[in-house]
């Protein structure tokens, strides 16, 4: 592929942006700079001059020095060994440099992301003949990459429709060894291995796309429940600082039900990495008894490293989430934070002297941001059925403002708004996902699931909730207003009840045991149980009971209390405390019954 | 070093000065220029060509004339000697002495614009850091490696719990007092002599190294004074394995000098005219904390960072809350009321305190406690609010137990003496002591277990 590696000089020098002199280079060509050998991506032509972006500090580096075009643009190394691993936003393993060069990440670095080394277990597709015809993304063999994930081994995507004329019998290969043998249309002989390298801004292709069907399990009860995100769905979680978006990207790296989890930390806090980094080998997947790092991949480019290669760092994710894709996979991709990644954006924009348009971003802004999120989706692969990515990107808008043009844009685009709130943050009431603010375009494809699996009346159940909650705010602001007493009874109970829908099934705590994952059917349980107490409680006012003995019953703090208590294994115990709360509002009702009867 | 000076400037102005005519100089290159009056000042090449380039003055570009200076290149980046002997002295923002005693030798020299720590040699902070305030310790925990700021504004006592922290934080069962790295940019007079009488009164002078940039020394000296202070903290960290504990007051003047020289380089600004690379530049600063895999020593950082018209969502606070791992906000009401230190535990938020806190580390109810005060704050904040519209005399029995509560919580748990250290177990009692306010039945957030326990009315 490095057909033409051509040299030039640096002419000027201005923090992350260099300007070169190299007659040849193409625009996103990638290029070695300096003596230091610094790695960058030219971004712009201009008469004979090329304006290269830096992944690395340009410090020390000065005019005259020579530059190398390396004949192609950024790309990544697609194959077995990406997962339980942390690269940098350019793909070079974080854990192996600092195996080699300590602490800090030296400049000028060229380490190859996988391991070359390191022998696999290659297993032919044991169908497939010699002389067969195969085009790209048919099936040649399989490696088991971790005890979870058995890695497909696919012609690459370029190629189009050839004959195997090779196939290697099953046995331990490296990653340079040729497992199989190619021939194309025009008589020419290619060698696969198990490895293969992909251009980071093409998106891979696939056969076609498909619509979404099935919702993405997150055991976040507010998510799963309130606003769901299809498996192929894009979604995106706004909130300022402080507000739990970190926790929520984290909850559902921990326990979507999804087969790859890929995590860009992109300009964000080195320790909250680190943070996954010590607990995910620890914790276990719940659907697979795993350990969840067997399937869990990090792309970190933390906020102290060069600003450049945090652009780059998305569509590193990105392209990865599309190789496991491309297997039949579902794939989350999280994105923490999009915002960013569009300063980034912003900042080689301002120093190239490029036109601001809204808060100095570049007009450019929402057709990239768009192209990413366009990434996403459920598609039809050539021979590995269905396989999606899931993109989850995290917003910080500047003071909390949904309407910058961040979250603006992204909110165009996505079809589940997770809105998190300061002032439920403030209060501690967490995940701070505001439920006038939050929406999913979703609810009804994933009603059909939930109606299948656990119970057909999900979505009236979940419309009752929210309806419930609207209510509780209006009725907020008349208290607000007159106080409590202009209420009556039975607005009383509404507040109440709200009340309990917040604490019993919205509140969720990410650091309880117990409570930090909730299953589908407890959730559907919980949020069931409250509102029959609900519906029972406004039958007795109904009949002249008092408000203040169902406010009082000793109950209602034991559902407070159920979603920390019972786990999801222990949903017959719930359905058991929906008995117990049955009969004691007969008592009650009895009792009242027999009060009247006697004061008559 | 090449010995060549170079009398080609073509511009002078807003603490940046142009050279023309000079051969290919390195990026980020160390400059000393000569003025008129033969007086030395330190520079930084910013922006380099093949012909010209553009340098930052520490000292700014006041009473220059551009044909009496005199430029030479150092062919070096921004160095620091370091040493055992820091500690104790007081330098300015670039490293040079200002407490009229011999510049620092050493033959460890370190640039003060470190590469990035790679993630992957990061050790996640775990240590809770008793700093004997019940509204941090009980409920915004410090641990240490962590990075967390005082949010203030201008006349609210921040300074003096700064120096509080610093003369209180200690590790529970340990013995280890941590260093302190003291930098200061843009201070007044007043506040650098505070500073340095109480660490004079607090006998701890011998273990503090300060750099310090009053009101009227050169802004453009502040951009560098974080990077310098943290290079020391880091050679006192992970060379000499200490705890080091650095205070940075006040990030605001640092980010409003950072916005000075960008307009002068002619940067496109983002918002409020801070450039669109403030969040980057802040980042370099803050994530220089934490602890590093196999090392003893670790940096804990507490920057002030005062909000402009108390408005927390102004970009500088803003984007510092977005990169530090929580915020400790102070309250204008509070401190009208007299209350010390006026901690508003409502916005404050410690994102490490989950590792930090619990059975092993503090007691086992601390998470739940926390999370219980919280809760009832947050309910006692609307039951004052209703108060203030319907009269306190109208509201219902409950609600006046959270009138009472609040009320209870702003005097004897945020409220506490400059010199009052309280212990953490202290800090739980106490927290007890205003829970058991409340029947058992309305607190939900902790387990039975706690409530058998702790619960007044379990202990007749």
């Amino acid at each position: 592929m490095n057909e033409r590696s051509r040299s030039g000089i640096i002419r000027e020098i201005n923090g992350p942006i260099v300007t070169i002199r190299l007659p040849g280079v193409r625009n996103g060509e990638q290029v070695k700079i300096g003596d230091i050998g610094l790695y960058g991506e030219v971004i712009a032509l201009e008469q004979e001059y090329a304006i290269v972006q830096a992944y690395e500090s340009t410090e020390g580096l000065r005019p005259g020095e020579s530059v190398e075009g390396l004949g192609l643009p950024l790309s990544v190394e697609l194959g077995p060994g990406l997962l339980g691993s942390i690269f940098d936003g350019v793909q070079r393993p974080l854990e192996k440099i600092f195996l080699e060069s300590g602490d800090h990440i030296p400049r000028g670095l060229n380490i190859p992301a996988l391991d070359r080394e390191k022998e696999w277990t290659f297993k032919p597709q044991p169908d497939l003949e010699i002389g067969t015809w195969i085009s790209a993304n048919s099936l040649l063999g399989t490696v088991q990459e971790t005890e979870t994930i058995e890695l497909r081994v696919l012609v690459p995507p370029h190629h189009p429709r050839c004959e195997l004329i090779e196939l290697a019998p099953e046995g331990l290969y490296t990653l340079e060894d040729v497992i199989a043998r190619i021939k194309l249309p025009n008589g020419k002989i290619q060698k696969i291995r198990l490895y293969h390298r992909w251009p980071v801004r093409t998106p891979r292709p696939y056969v076609q796309r498909d619509h979404g069907v099935s919702p993405l399990i997150t055991g976040q009860r507010i998510l799963d429940t309130f606003f769901p995100l299809l498996k192929g769905g894009k979604g995106a979680v706004p909130g300022p600082f402080g507000a739990g978006k970190t926790v929520v990207q984290q909850q559902v790296a921990r326990w979507s039900n999804a087969d790859i989890v890929i995590y860009v930390g992109c300009g964000e806090r080195g320790n909250e990495l680190v943070d996954v980094l010590e607990t995910f080998p620890a914790l276990q997947d719940p659907y697979s008894g795993r350990k969840l790092m067997e399937r869990t991949l990090l792309v970190a480019n933390t906020s102290n490293m060069p600003v450049v290669a945090r652009e780059a760092s998305i569509y590193v994710g990105m392209t990865i989430a599309e190789f496991y894709r491309d297997q039949g996979y579902d794939v989350v991709m999280l994105a923490d934070s999009t915002s960013r990644w569009a300063e980034a954006l912003r900042e080689v924009s301002g120093r190239l002297g490029q036109m601001p348009v809204e808060e100095g971003y570049p007009a450019y802004l929402a057709s990239r941001l768009a192209a990413i999120y366009e990434r996403a989706g459920r598609v039809e692969t050539n021979g590995c059925g269905k396989g999606s990515v899931t993109l989850i990107g995290a917003v910080s808008p500047p003071g909390g403002d949904f309407s910058e043009p961040v979250t603006a844009h992204t909110k165009e685009i996505i079809q589940t708004f997770w809105a998190l709130s300061k002032e439920l943050a403030d209060a501690r009431h967490y995940p701070a996902v505001d439920w006038v603010g939050s929406f999913s375009e979703h609810v009804s494809t994933a009603a059909v699931w939930w109606h299948e699996k656990i119970d057909t009346d999900w979505q009236r159940r979940r419309a009752q909730a929210l309806a419930l909650l609207a209510k509780d705010a209006e009725l907020s602001r008349i208290v607000n207003l007159v106080g409590p007493e202009a209420l009556s009874s039975a607005q009383r109970w509404e507040l109440e009840g709200a009340a309990l829908i917040k604490e019993s099934v919205l509140q969720q705590s990410a650091l309880d045991p117990v409570d930090t994952f909730s299953s589908p059917e407890k959730q559907y349980l919980l949020l069931n149980i409250v509102l029959t107490i609900f519906e029972k409680g406004a039958e007795l006012i109904e009949l002249g009971v008092p408000v203040q003995e169902l406010t009082s019953l000793p109950m209602l703090s034991k559902v407070r209390r159920a979603k920390q208590v019972y786990s999801s294994e222990q949903c017959d115990k719930l359905r058991e405390l929906m008995v117990d709360f049955n009969k004691t509002f007969d008592e009650i009702r009895l009792e009242y019954a027999k009060f009247k009867e006697h004061a008559q | 070093m090449s010995a060549k000076e170079y009398r080609t400037s073509a511009s002078a102005k807003g603490g940046l000065l142009i050279v023309k005519d000079v051969p290919n100089i390195a990026f980020g290159d160390r400059v000393l220029i000569k003025d008129h009056r033969d007086h030395k000042r330190n520079g930084q090449v910013i922006r380099t060509t093949d012909n010209e380039v553009l340098i930052q003055i520490y000292e700014g570009t006041e009473d220059l004339d551009l044909e009496n200076t005199w430029v030479r290149f150092l062919d070096e980046p921004l160095e620091i000697s370091l040493s055992p002997e820091l500690l104790g002295r007081v330098f300015n923002g670039i490293g040079e002495p200002k407490d009229d005693r011999p510049p620092i030798t050493s033959n460890i020299r370190r640039n003060v614009n470190s590469s990035a720590l790679n993630p992957a040699a990061r050790t996640y902070p775990r240590e809770f850091i008793q700093t004997g305030i019940s509204t941090i310790d009980g409920l915004n925990s410090l641990v240490r490696g962590q990075k967390l700021p005082i949010f203030s504004a201008s006349g609210l006592p921040h300074n003096r719990l700064a120096a509080q922290i610093v003369r209180q934080a200690k590790l529970v069962d340990e013995e280890s007092s941590f260093s302190i790295v003291f930098a200061a940019m843009g201070v007044s007079y007043a506040d650098a002599r505070f500073f340095q009488e109480e660490f004079a009164s607090s006998g701890v002078l011998g273990n503090v190294v300060m750099y310090i940039n009053q009101a009227d020394d050169p802004p453009v000296e502040r951009l560098a004074l974080p990077r310098v202070a943290l290079t020391a903290a880091e050679y006192l960290a992970f060379d000499l394995d200490r705890h080091v504990l650095v205070v940075m007051t006040d990030m605001t003047n640092y980010a409003e000098a950072l916005r000075e020289v960008a307009t002068a380089k002619g940067d496109v600004p983002s918002r409020k005219g801070y450039p669109g690379y403030l969040y980057s530049d802040l980042a370099e600063i803050y994530e220089r904390s934490g602890r590093i895999k196999d090392r003893h020593g670790s940096i804990t950082l507490v920057p002030v960072v005062s909000m402009p018209s108390d408005d927390i969502t102004h970009p500088i606070p803003d984007l510092t809350g977005y990169i530090t791992e929580g915020q400790i906000v102070l309250s204008r009401e509070l401190n009208n009321q007299g209350i010390y230190p006026p901690v508003h535990i409502s916005p404050s938020l410690s994102r490490l305190m989950k590792d930090g806190i619990g059975k092993d580390d503090t007691r086992e109810d601390h998470p739940r406690v926390a999370n219980q005060l919280y809760a009832m704050y947050a309910k006692a904040q609307e039951t004052r609010n209703l108060a203030s519209i319907i009269g306190a005399d109208e509201l219902s029995e409950r609600d006046r137990r959270y009138l009472k509560f609040a009320d209870e919580f702003d005097q004897k748990f945020v409220g506490q003496h400059e010199d009052e250290d309280r212990s953490i177990i202290e800090t739980l009692n106490l927290s007890w002591e205003l829970l058991s306010l409340f029947p058992k039945s309305a607190l939900t957030r902790v387990s039975e277990t706690d409530l058998a326990k702790y619960h007044h009315s379990s202990k007749k």
